[in-house]
This record gives structure tokens, C-alpha cells and sequence, in this order.
């Protein structure tokens, strides 16, 4: 196995092998990860836009994130994209099928990268945050994150971008739907796909009463996302996505929420780490003292009871029960 | 629910390139095929209709793939394998090709000859397919 620091080395100069290698390396965690992670700090600035999209299944993100990597490209810029689709719970098998959207732009200055989610307690939000700064390193950016709008990590991994778009189709709900709590909350840009498909103005309607909505109760105050339709199949509209998307990162450079946002990122990404390793130890715990769970087990205690003891115990670094 | 590869140290999931190369409209088997390997635990790369050499390479580099699957319904398995052989060796990349589809049997030395890692026939089933990915891979199948 090549040593991460000479893989480091020939992928800062270029050699996408190379990089790759070290995409999987930090995919999969442990001592290599953490190794790779001491030698880019210090090397990534932290200040590549980072661009998450997220919405439902089909509604045509891999489509249209290929169609922006290919404004970006053309304007000169080294976009990277880390495109994630669930792993099989069953099996841990996974068809990573967005870089077949993405057709013709990858063999340039782009880099695509396809990521499963493992079925990681966390480490998804690991991994992605290790692979950003890889990129970075590298001289990508900017970055786009895509992942699917469901499950709380892939929604957090969006949410912690920059920038975060939140794709729609027509014939998904009503305006009801619309003003369910959720993903459309997150939107800093809102994009209404297939707007060659009935139903697609409606769409746009309940968007645009949900956001009226959100300016009257006060929860938004200082930026509205823009709704832009698109048909991703053709790129019609991908401009004005592409638009939109440098309106809201000019908005929070003024505003001073881009420094806001790195921090918040750097203070998830921390949490992330304490809560996977605290996961650990209490699950070797279990697994080293069976006792600990007896009282739960026979019903002379409440779990919750239980676990209030055990995280005391494991807080305190007390011997085991 | 599967454990965190990194806590349990489990080794990562092998990662696989699908692809049909060229003017070849028959993805049914690839996609067929695409979804055994992912029921067998496998990562699936899945690039589908009318890729070239050049985006093979790509995605084999970029995605890190241990392994390429090419689907064949076109009788041009013996150029399209001289071609992309050629184009992982000039790459300098050892990755191991399977191809998979419409192959008359007396086609199928030549191609293990030029280094065609195993040639899958219509009907061969999930365990077969699978056993042919890990096996191209040798003792390579425990990633590093």
C-alpha cells in the first residue's frame, strides 16, 4: 500500500489515481483517516464555497448539479462534486447511480466523486466533511454535496453547506405539504425541476405562499430563497440556479453569516467526532460487561434508568457495574 | 443495521465500474446485473449507455473502483476489449475487467488471453456474477 503522504503528494500535483485512493482512505475512517486529516490540516483554507443539493428521489439533482459543474468549469473554476446514495441496511451494498446524470462533464477539470452512506451511525458526517477538505487541498472548488432529502444525516450534511438548494417537482403535494416542517425550511435556493410538467406553476405558487408564510410568523428576515424553474433534462434554467446560488453567497459574505456558517460547520463537524467516539465506548461497554443491562432486562429498571447509570459510570470513568 | 466499517474494522466494501461502451442500447442485463452485486455487498459505480475508454478511466480513477464490468451486446467485445486494456495499461491502472453479455465460446480464450479477467454468459446467476468480482480480484479481494 502506498503511504498516505506520497498519495498526498502526487494528488496536490494533480494525479486524480491518487486522490481517489485518499477519498476512500478517509471514506473509511480509522487511524489512515485521522492521519490524512493531521497532514491536510493547515493545507485546506476552509474557504472553497461549499454548495449542498438535496431534495426528494428523481426530482433531478444529479441532472442538473452536472449541468452547474459545466457553467463552472467553463468560467474557469476546478468544481468538485461528492454525490451520495444510500447503502442496502440489508446488505451494505449500494448502486451509486449519479454520475450517470452527470455524463460528459467528469473527464474535464471536474472531479465526481460517488459516496455511499454505509449505514454509518455518523460517519457519513465524518467522511464528508475529511473528503471536502481533501478537494480543497487539492484546488477544487467549488464544492457541491448532493445528497438524497431523507434521513437527518443526509440532511444535516446539506445543511451545513454554504449554500444549500433544495430541489422540487410538480405533483409532489399541496400547499400543505409545503409548509410542513422540514427540508423546504433549510432552502437558501428553492428550484421547481421539470417545469416543462404540469403542475409545475402550482408548485411554484405554494413555494412562493410558504415563503410569504415564513416573512409574516418572522422566521425568515434577511433572505428569501428565489424560486427558479428548471427542466435538467434540456439545462434550461441551470443559469439562473448557478445566479442565484452566487446572489445568496455575495449575501452572507456582506452579512458576515459566511464566517458563521464555517464555524458552525467546524463546531458540528467536533460534535459529530465526541458523539461517534462516546458511541463507541458505550458500545463496547455493553458488549465487554453483559451485567450492566440485567436490571434493564429483567424489568427492575427503566432503560432510560439504566442508561443513566451506564453514562454516568462511562462519564466518570468508573469501573463497570 | 451494519456497523460503522471503521469501528468494527471491517474491510470496505468493493467498489465496481459498470459501463457499456459505445453504440449498445442492451442495459437490461447491466442493470441486472448491477443489482446482484449490490445485493452482494458491493459498492456499484453505475455509468450505463454509450460510455467511451476515456470515461471509464475516469470514473475507475476518480471512484477509486477495484473492479470494471462491461456489458457486451454488440459483437464488438474483441475490439472494445483490446482498447480498453490498452487504455488501463497506458494509464499505468491494475484494475481487472470483466465482461459480460453476448460471447460466441470461441471468443472467450482470446479475450482471457489479451487479460480479460472471466466472461460472464447470458443466464449466469447472482452467486456466479459475484464470485467472478471477487475472484478478478485474487488476494486483492481484502482491501487495503
Amino acid at each position: 500500500m502506498t503511504e498516505p503522504g506520497e498519495l498526498l503528494e502526487r494528488a496536490v500535483a494533480g494525479e486524480r489515481r491518487a486522490l481517489g485512493r485518499l477519498l476512500s482512505l478517509v471514506e473509511q475512517g480509522g487511524e489512515a483517516a485521522d492521519g490524512i486529516a493531521e497532514m491536510v490540516h493547515g493545507q485546506a483554507s476552509g474557504q472553497a464555497a461549499v454548495i449542498g443539493i438535496t431534495g426528494a428521489p428523481g426530482t433531478g439533482k444529479s441532472t442538473l448539479v452536472g449541468h452547474l459543474v459545466d457553467g463552472m468549469t467553463s468560467s474557469g473554476a476546478r468544481p468538485a462534486v461528492l454525490a451520495v446514495d444510500p447503502s442496502s441496511p440489508l446488505t451494505g451494498g449500494a448502486i451509486l447511480g449519479d454520475r450517470i446524470r452527470m455524463d460528459g462533464v467528469a473527464g474535464g477539470r471536474a472531479f465526481i466523486r460517488s459516496m455511499a452512506t454505509r449505514g454509518h451511525a455518523g460517519g457519513l458526517a465524518l467522511a464528508v466533511p475529511a473528503a471536502l477538505r481533501l478537494f480543497e487541498t487539492c484546488g477544487f472548488g467549488p464544492l457541491v454535496v448532493e445528497t438524497v432529502g431523507v434521513g437527518q444525516v443526509e440532511v444535516d450534511v446539506t445543511r451545513t453547506a454554504d449554500t444549500t438548494v433544495v430541489m422540487m417537482a410538480p405533483g409532489m403535494g399541496d400547499a400543505v405539504q409545503a409548509n410542513k416542517a422540514g427540508l423546504l425550511e433549510i432552502a437558501d435556493v428553492l428550484v421547481v425541476n421539470k417545469a416543462d410538467r404540469p403542475g409545475a406553476e402550482d408548485t411554484r405558487r405554494d413555494l412562493e405562499h410558504m415563503l410569504d408564510l415564513s416573512r409574516i410568523t418572522g422566521l425568515a428576515q434577511h433572505w428569501r430563497p428565489e424560486i427558479i424553474m428548471t427542466t435538467a433534462t434540456t439545462g434550461d434554467g441551470a443559469d439562473q440556479v448557478q445566479t442565484a446560488i452566487q446572489a445568496h453567497q455575495a449575501h452572507l459574505a456582506d452579512t458576515g453569516q459566511q464566517e458563521a456558517r464555517r464555524q458552525a460547520r467546524i463546531r458540528q463537524e467536533v460534535l459529530d467526532r465526541v458523539t461517534q467516539h462516546l458511541g463507541t465506548k458505550a458500545s463496547q461497554y455493553l458488549s465487554t460487561n453483559p451485567d450492566a443491562l440485567r436490571e434493564a432486562l429483567n424489568g427492575d429498571r427503566t432503560p432510560a434508568a439504566t442508561a443513566a447509570k451506564i453514562s454516568k459510570r462511562l462519564l466518570s470513568n468508573q469501573p463497570p457495574i | 443495521m451494519t456497523q460503522p466499517a471503521a469501528a468494527t474494522g471491517d474491510r470496505a466494501p468493493i467498489r465496481v465500474v459498470l459501463a457499456k461502451l459505445g453504440l449498445d442500447g442492451h442495459d437490461r442485463g447491466l442493470k441486472v446485473v448491477a443489482r446482484m452485486l449490490r445485493d452482494a455487498g458491493m459498492e456499484v459505480i453505475y455509468l450505463g449507455l454509450r460510455q467511451t475508454t476515456d470515461t471509464v478511466i475516469a470514473a475507475v480513477e476518480q471512484e477509486d473502483a477495484d473492479v470494471i464490468g462491461l456489458s457486451m451486446h454488440n459483437a464488438g467485445h474483441l475490439a472494445l476489449a483490446t482498447r480498453i486494456l490498452q487504455a488501463l495499461d497506458d494509464e499505468g491502472l491494475d484494475v481487472p475487467v470483466i465482461i459480460g453479455g453476448i460471447v460466441p465460446e470461441e471468443d472467450v480464450d482470446a479475450l482471457v488471453a489479451m487479460g480479460i479477467s472471466a466472461v460472464l454468459h447470458p443466464g449466469a446467476s447472482a452467486v456466479e456474477v459475484a464470485e467472478a468480482v471477487r475472484g478478478s480480484l485474487g488476494d486483492r479481494s481484502v482491501r487495503d
